[in-house]
């Protein structure tokens, strides 16, 4: 016992300050994407390099497209990988260190240049009077390839502790006021969300977690999946990753339940 | 094995398909069934795009890989699984993709529940799209024996799978699992590339075994291309496969001990498992080690100064690391549980091909590290990690001894890349070579990992065939059940902790 005890001292408290503080992201985390349309070869004005698209032909899922020439990211299939960054000669396009990437519809998604990034709005009053001080949620993983399950579970840790903020996954459906969904739906896995939807008492919410739930990530074009959560459930809350950082996923629930500032 | 028709290669060996004599079917067949009864283990049995079949078997004291093909004339053949249990789920997986049945297989199910890829050929004669988990479950009958169903949507954050129970009273007389739920087609999204996507493919694998499948895939790139990779970015690799395993390990132990209520060490491992998936989101930005690799190197560099930035972080989380742990082997309400559940006999494991921890676990020396050198291995040996005792205790043990020696690695690796000036980016692969084979196998957290690719005239892949360790050794947390009470199979399950999407593709 007396063991135990001195760990506990040795281990020392450990939950963030968050949301009081922000925690330290390593210097090579890729948040946010930002697009320069001034520096852009389509736009820049010295021409040299018109019709350029090269950072839509190096994205392996087809989430960069142009708009008057301009690179539009779609970030629900966006991975986050270094792609698109590496591949512009002009440095157009360069990733932030800013975690803050949910939305509340499927649109916002999309990061252009110059439109401001619209942020999850929280619930309407009704709502919030149910969920604002607890929400629970069962969290179903729909195919995908777990990463995302890691840090949807890395939030029940004591560095996250989830529960401060009155959420909670929950064991059965039937417990839950709405549902967690990772992975692309995989065919095999359709009925089993549906039921699982259907299990959860009204109102309930869903939840999409990663490019995958969002729209079939890198097995978009599988014929095996169906391209997201929304393909089977409605969805109320999208937080794009590849998988996303656990900060950025807490950031969403945390909008949604209007815990944070619309300025946080 | 030469008389068979068997040709050595070494792992991440490319060899020309032309080099690889097709026998006849008698001799394939022979020659697996002889080479597992001498000792060889059979890593891999697939069908490639012209309906031939194609085995890997590995001589791992002899550290070589026996590659071997036959043709399939007929939709059906004679299963060798009756005399080599290996190849039961090899088996199945190639009726389900391409609808050749194995005469006599006594266990014939569906693996992964999608329809055939052979238009018109199914091996069940199905006529609709399968639904998944619907098959003829083991039974067991008589007074008080009942059954227990749980999945494919489980109680906790974890991947979907059917289980099946057979139980009288308490006791679990056979369990019998059923994947398939996190099919996504992999393997078909592999061929005609390497595609844009193919590295991602293989990073998604497995999102918890990034690294593993991620080199494995890049190793198979650089076979087929001709290419070596410079000895500072491999050892880079190993440093990115070993922080994946410490993180794994910790967060295992962390779990093990949740599953018997211990929740100190619960607790902290929970946490400290986040300081080492942070120290690969230092060099790559990822947690998970996503674009660390490419094909020919490495994306992101480890340079001199940040491994100088790293040393004291690591040894920071090694020292709490301990720490946590060690309160486990002090606890006897931990050891009590850990020691009484979860058995795996050593033959048993050997005679189904378990491989990686789980074996190690049993007593079986098997570490793709040793017995196949890949990347910085050979220099830098990491030494094997070896219970006894097959369950749930040696699986727990197996991994403690590992974290300290992938931190001994680590230490050693981060001190030497302080000292060394970085390479320079890798240059753009020239084409693979057409026609050929290439294998490449890595030793994952949770062990073998195997990618076997074929290139067609073009140098495109025809075939790309994948085995997550987990293909190995589910059937081994079927075993560990046997037995065993019912509220048990939580610390079972979790002593493999197995990927469901590593297995369903």
């Amino acid at each position: 016992m007396i063991h135990i005890l001195l760990s506990r001292l040795r281990q020392g408290h450990r939950t963030l300050a968050y949301p009081k503080g922000l925690p330290i992201l390593p210097e090579r985390f890729r948040g946010r994407p930002a697009v320069d349309a001034s520096k852009c070869a389509n736009t820049s004005g010295n021409g040299a390099e018109d019709g350029c698209q090269l950072c839509a032909d190096v994205c392996p899922t087809e989430a960069i497209k142009l708009h008057d020439g301009v690179p539009q990211i779609d970030l629900g299939r966006c991975l986050f990988c270094p792609e698109c960054e590496d591949a512009c000669p002009a440095g157009a396009i360069r990733y932030s260190g800013d975690h803050r990437l949910a939305v509340r519809d499927r649109k916002d998604l999309v990061v252009g240049s110059g439109e401001e990034y619209r942020l999850a709005k929280a619930l309407d009053s009704e709502l919030m009077r149910v969920f604002g001080r607890s929400l629970k949620l069962r969290v179903v993983s729909a195919g995908g390839c777990n990463g995302c399950e890691v840090d949807v579970n890395v939030l029940q840790t004591i560095t996250w502790d989830l529960s401060r903020f009155g959420i909670s996954y929950v064991a059965s459906p039937r417990h839950a006021d709405g549902l967690l969904i990772c992975g692309p739906v995989t065919v095999n896995m359709e009925e089993a969300l549906r039921i699982t939807y259907a299990a959860i008492p009204e109102p309930k919410l869903v939840i999409a977690v990663g490019a995958c739930a969002i729209s079939g990530g890198p097995f978009f074009s599988q014929s095996e999946q169906f391209g997201g959560a929304a393909s089977v459930v409605p969805v109320d809350l999208f937080i794009p990753g590849c998988p996303p950082h656990p900060l950025t996923i807490l950031d969403g629930l945390l909008r949604l339940l209007g815990k944070l500032g619309t300025n946080a | 094995m030469k008389e068979s028709g068997f040709v050595p290669i070494l792992n991440g060996q490319a060899i020309p398909l032309s080099e690889i004599p097709v026998s006849s079917l008698d001799d394939f067949q022979n020659g697996i069934v002889q080479g597992v009864h001498d000792g060889l283990r059979l890593a891999c049995l697939c069908v490639d795009a012209e309906q031939r079949m194609l085995s890997v078997l590995a001589d791992d004291a002899a550290k070589q890989l026996w590659v071997g093909r036959s043709r399939l004339a007929q939709a059906s053949y004679s299963s060798i699984t009756p005399h080599c249990v290996q190849a039961s789920l090899f088996e199945r997986e190639i009726a389900e993709q391409f609808g050749f049945v194995p005469e006599g297989h006594p266990w014939f199910k569906p693996v992964r529940f999608h329809a055939s890829w052979t238009e018109g050929r199914d091996a069940w004669g199905r006529t609709s799209t399968p639904a998944p988990a619907v098959m003829d479950f083991f039974t067991v009958s008589g007074e008080e024996v009942h059954e227990v169903a749980v999945g494919p949507v489980h109680a906790g954050v974890i991947e979907p799978g059917h289980f099946r129970f057979q139980c009288h009273g308490e006791t679990v007389l056979h369990l019998e699992i059923a994947l398939g739920f996190q099919h996504r087609g992999i393997e078909r999204a592999m061929v005609g590339g390497p595609h844009p996507l193919s590295l991602k493919h293989a990073e998604t694998v497995s999102g918890d075994a990034t690294i593993a499948h991620a080199w494995a895939y890049c190793r198979n790139m650089e076979g087929l291309a001709g290419v070596t990779v410079p000895p500072r970015s491999e050892w880079i690799r190993g440093v990115a496969l070993e922080l994946e395993r410490m993180a794994n390990h910790v967060g295992d132990l962390g779990a093990l001990a949740g599953d018997v209520g211990f929740l100190p060490t619960a607790s902290f491992c929970g946490r400290i498992r986040g300081e080492w998936l942070n120290l690969s989101a230092e060099v790559c930005g990822s947690r998970l080690g996503r674009d660390w690799l490419k094909p020919g190197g490495l994306r992101y560099e480890l340079e001199p100064d940040l491994a100088e930035r790293l040393l004291p972080r690591m040894a920071k989380a090694w020292q709490d690391t301990r720490d946590a742990i060690e309160l486990l082997w002090g606890a006897a309400s931990v050891m009590n549980r850990f020691e009484a559940a979860g058995h795996v006999d050593e033959g048993q494991a050997r005679e189904i091909g378990m491989v990686g921890l789980a074996a190690r676990a049993c007593g079986i020396g098997l570490d793709v590290r040793k017995d196949h050198p890949f990347g910085p291995y050979a220099d830098h040996p990491v030494p094997v990690s070896l219970a006894e005792s097959g369950n749930v205790h040696s699986r727990a043990w197996v991994r403690w001894l590992e974290l300290a020696e992938s931190y001994r690695f680590l230490t050693e690796a981060l001190q030497g890349l302080a000292l060394a000036p970085a390479d320079p980016a890798p240059a753009a692969l020239p084409p693979l070579a057409p026609d050929s084979l290439c294998v490449a196998l890595t030793e994952g957290w949770r062990g073998e990992v195997l990618h076997l690719a074929l290139t067609d005239s073009k140098g495109r892949f025809s075939r790309y065939k994948i085995v997550d360790p987990s293909f190995h050794n589910w059937f081994g947390v079927a075993l560990a059940m046997r037995g065993e009470q019912i509220s048990d199979f939580p610390i079972c399950n979790k002593s493999f902790n197995l990927s469901y999407c590593g297995h369903d593709l």
